[in-house]
């Protein structure tokens, strides 16, 4: 696994980002990408155990066929809270605001992110809605479905609406602030001869996830400021009482919520296009089409959003255009399937812990992308809408697609953030458990949902308890699969084995600065002139086979 | 900490410098055309369904004090964009008297608004509760800043609207979400510009902007021509439904 | 390969002025077009104005005449964007039918059936 170029010992770096400053004060006033990036790994990894919690007292009730757990309107607050926590404040932002954050202006060779101070601005802006969402659990809890429609969310729901929709719409900025700054970055802040084409899939994928941010996230904004509204000060666009309309509202919610599902997707397609060709030790295959895809994802997934809505008694017509272009954004994601598979063919691969991961969300993605296209299919619809084929279908994308993207992405770069390596037979284990707990976990839920038993009830009729029970048992192997690595690599973090600069070894800008990196990044700016994902012409990384002489870094001008 | 006009660390020039806030704030105006346009939707898909509402609605509404905001608002972008001229061309003391211009084309504005909600509040043409759009009509002693030809035209529009839809009173309350909606929150739009101008004004009495540096003058100025164009829109949207008798 | 947003184009005083008194005259047209009967095409008219005001705005005080194709580029996808999410929304409510595959009027999509409110 390790090239001859890698020296058999390694140690730390004597500065660097982590210990360039010390104190409280010097981490929550920070501008520092790297630090923020830690930052929100702290937070975003405490809203996934909330949210988690939330997934437990689920699966949990349903263990029995008549809710001996809890009653109806406590069940309806648990999948309720934990739809809004794991979407808005676990997956939108995991791997844009944790790696996206660290890595892109390593990537592109940059200080720093373009705002720095409105990075941390939009850490703040998060966790003040992250309270307001929290008060909102405190409060008696929600239970509207994440999805808030009215006019039950505004006229009749008796829980704690307003606090709930208010946090989400103060994290929608968060999210917006993260993506004007990745983009306008990724425009004006890239080092001499990183060029478009030059740059990683990792910085495509982002790129294409800010265009989704941006366009995107102010219409959830403006929704659920409107609904908010209705709830408190008695505005009638959403209340039919009122002569207003609630599939207005779907179509604005779900104008920005289906996209979002591209904003929670394409990172972890980024990340998977980084660990394809380090574990292959090949050139991606077909870079620009790769790349083309990413932008093609992010611009179709916004003319598809009608597909949640094919019972809602919308015009079939429209519904027909929206079915068509639900099958055409599948093609932009296949392409990369096929993509990532080409590259592995004739390729050295090894199994290292992030490549396992990648494995895992290529097979999974494939079944909840193909399952996605059944549910596209407007008869199919018909019969397993609002059933648990729906929630099989989203937990295989987000759980075994963004969150096996997530972790992958996090154990690969781990040692460039610590500059510790994690324990890889530990975590190759951890990642099996994962992938067995998941699947058994939400197979059986397809199995469900064809069969009939609707999402969001917390009854159902006994011949299901088989499969209900074979989905609690999963996912309590699914819970010791996200429990190992969080105390694996917190331990690693401090008593892993040095890393070094380039463990793998990878191609990236990121891996030729230290692990962990200074806080300016590099010590001289680089200056590119290779291509992306060349492993045979990169001495400078000790992988070559007929490499060009000369330095590949710039030698210090003075002026850096 | 932050002095105008300094380099910031991650920035190799001025001029990255400058290129990058510009694109900053473009791609903002792009995210605000997204979150007016949610609210535009709404209004669309009403006024369409109710048009009877929405014209009565419409009616109610003063077409001099609306039409004076729209001057007093393009007066203000023609300020704005002198004001990014004086700084271009390093004329410090013109800047300044355009920004306060503007500034106080911009309170003006927000002193008519604010005029024109107290009037709505005092006929009962609030969503919710007290809504009652036959108020004025119905009461005319207790609507006394209308005039008598004002009211008679409220009577015969109320008449009219009352024949085409019955349900008149709530399909109007639809009418005046659109307009506390979108006016309101233009308005927050303008305040937040008005607090903007203030800084600027501030760093522009201190001598900090010249014909070397002035981009803070021309992005805050691309925010306020923006906050333009939506009232351009308004004023029609709002303002001038089925006018013509 | 950075472009500059900036370019060093100062548009002049005279350029202003002109911008400014036609956006006054077409607002004044606003007005006295919604004083006239066009039935159905009110609306198109003014949004029309509006328009023709919007774009002056942005091509000469927000100098978009002369900033570089990216940016051009940027504002234009935010106007699609604004498009596509009016027109893909409107072409749901527009093509409604009911079970005879007879055209429903919008203003019978969720009105019918209800009583009205007091």
């Amino acid at each position: 696994m390790s090239t001859t170029a890698t020296a058999p010992v390694q140690t730390l770096p004597e500065h660097h980002y982590l210990n360039a400053t010390y104190g409280i004060r010097s981490w929550l006033l920070t501008t520092d990408h790297k630090r923020i990036a830690l930052l929100y790994l702290a937070s975003v990894t405490f809203f996934f155990f909330i949210g988690g919690f939330f997934a437990m007292m689920i699966r949990l009730h349903l263990m029995t066929p008549n809710g001996l757990l809890l009653s109806a309107d406590t069940y309806n607050r648990m999948f309720t809270m934990h739809g809004v926590t794991m979407i808005f404040f676990f997956l939108i932002p995991s791997i844009p605001a944790v790696l996206g954050n660290f890595l892109i202006p390593l990537m592109v060779g940059a200080k720093d992110l373009a705002f720095p101070r409105v990075n941390l601005l939009s850490w703040y802006i998060y966790i003040i809605g992250g309270c307001f969402t929290l008060y909102s659990m405190i409060a008696g809890g929600l239970d509207t479905g994440w999805t808030f429609y009215t006019p039950f969310s505004t006229v009749y729901s008796n829980s704690a609406v307003a606090p709930a929709v208010l946090g989400v719409f103060i994290t929608g900025f968060s999210s917006i602030l993260t993506g004007l700054n990745f983009l306008v970055t990724v425009h004006t802040m890239r080092a001499p001869g990183m060029t478009w084409f030059r740059l990683p899939i990792f910085v495509w994928s982002h790129y294409a996830t800010s265009v989704v941010m941006i366009l995107g996230t102010p219409v959830i904004a403006i929704t659920l400021g409107l609904a908010a509204m209705e709830r408190v000060f008695g505005l009638g666009f959403f209340n039919p009482a009122m002569g207003g309309d609630p599939i207005l509202f779907q179509h604005l919610f779900w104008f920005y919520s289906h996209p979002a599902v591209y904003i929670m997707i394409l990172p972890a397609m980024g990340v998977v296009s980084e660990l394809i060709p380090t574990f292959a030790r090949k050139q991606i295959f077909g870079y620009g089409f790769v790349a083309a895809a990413s932008l093609a994802i992010a611009v179709i997934g916004f003319l598809v959003w009608a597909h949640h809505m094919f019972v809602t008694g919308q015009s079939t017509y429209a519904a027909l255009a929206f079915s068509l272009l639900t099958f055409v954004v599948a093609i932009p994601s296949a392409i990369k399937v096929f993509n990532w598979t080409a590259t592995l063919f004739g390729g050295s691969i090894s199994f290292d812990t992030p490549m396992l991961y990648a494995f895992g969300f290529i097979g999974l993605f494939i079944v909840g992308g193909l399952t996605g296209l059944f549910l596209g299919c407007l008869g199919v619809d018909m019969h397993v809408h609002d059933t648990y084929f729906v929630v099989a279908h989203f937990h295989y994308i987000m759980v075994g697609g963004a969150v096996m993207g997530y972790l992958g992405g996090m154990h690969f770069w781990w040692p460039k953030i610590t500059g510790r390596m994690y324990p890889e037979w530990i975590a190759r284990i951890a990642a099996l458990i994962l992938f067995v707990g998941f699947n058994l976990t939400f197979f059986p839920q397809f199995v469900l949902g064809y069969l009939g038993m609707p999402r969001r009830y917390h009854v159902y009729p006994p011949e299901f308890q088989v499969y209900n029970v074979m989905s609690t048992a999963g996912a309590s192997i699914l819970a010791l699969g996200y429990l190992l690595p969080m105390v694996y690599l917190t331990w690693a973090a401090f008593y892993g084995k040095v890393a070094g600069p380039n463990p793998w070894p990878a191609t990236g800008l990121e891996w030729r600065t230290p692990s962990p990196p200074p806080t300016e990044n590099f010590e001289v700016t680089p200056v590119v002139t290779w291509e992306p994902y060349d492993f045979h012409h990169r001495p400078d990384l000790g992988l070559e086979a007929g490499a060009p002489q000369g330095p590949a870094v710039a030698p210090a001008h003075g002026d850096d | 900490m932050h002095r105008t006009g300094a380099l910031y660390g991650q920035f190799k020039t001025l001029e990255q410098q400058k290129d990058t806030a510009t694109l900053g704030m473009w791609i903002f105006l792009v995210t605000e055309i997204m979150f007016f346009g949610g609210i535009m939707l709404a209004y669309t898909i009403n006024r369409h369904t109710y048009f009877p509402a929405f014209a009565m609605g419409s009616n109610t509404l003063s077409l001099f004090l609306g039409g004076t905001n729209t001057v007093v608002l393009l007066a203000s972008s023609f300020t704005m964009a002198m004001g990014v001229w004086s700084a271009q061309v390093g004329k410090k003391q013109l800047l300044t008297i355009f920004l306060s211009l503007t500034l106080v084309l911009g309170f003006v504005f927000l002193g008519i608004k604010y005029i024109e909600y107290a009037q709505k509040f005092h006929h009962h043409l609030v969503p919710g509760r007290n809504f009652d759009i036959t108020y004025c009509v119905n009461n005319p002693a207790r609507c006394d800043d209308l005039s008598p030809s004002e009211l008679e035209v409220e009577r015969e529009e109320l008449a009219k609207a009352l024949k085409a839809d019955p349900a008149l009173n709530s399909h109007a309350q639809l009418y005046y979400s659109a307009y506390f909606g979108m006016t309101g929150l233009h308005a927050l739009h303008m305040i937040i510009g008005a607090g903007l101008l203030l800084w600027l004004l501030k760093e522009s009495l201190a001598g900090r902007f010249d014909a070397q540096y002035n981009n803070p003058v021309d992005i805050i100025g691309l925010y306020w021509h923006f906050v333009d164009i939506v009232w351009i829109y308004l004023f029609p949207l709002l303002y001038l439904i089925d006018r013509h008798k | 390969m950075s472009e500059n947003e900036h370019t060093n184009h100062i548009v002049q005083p005279g350029t202003y002025t002109a911008i400014i008194l036609t956006l006054l005259t077409l607002t004044a047209l606003t007005v006295a077009a919604a004083y006239v009967n066009l039935g159905p095409f009110n609306i198109v008219v003014a949004l029309a104005i509006a328009t023709i005001k919007a774009t002056l705005v942005v091509l000469f005080f927000m100098h978009a005449k002369f900033v570089p194709r990216r940016t051009q580029l940027i504002i234009i996808s935010g106007v699609f964007w604004l498009i596509i999410l009016l027109f893909m929304t409107l072409s749901d409510y527009v093509t409604r039918v009911d079970y005879r595959g007879v055209r429903f009027p919008i203003s019978q999509n969720f009105s019918a059936g209800l009583p009205p409110r007091a």
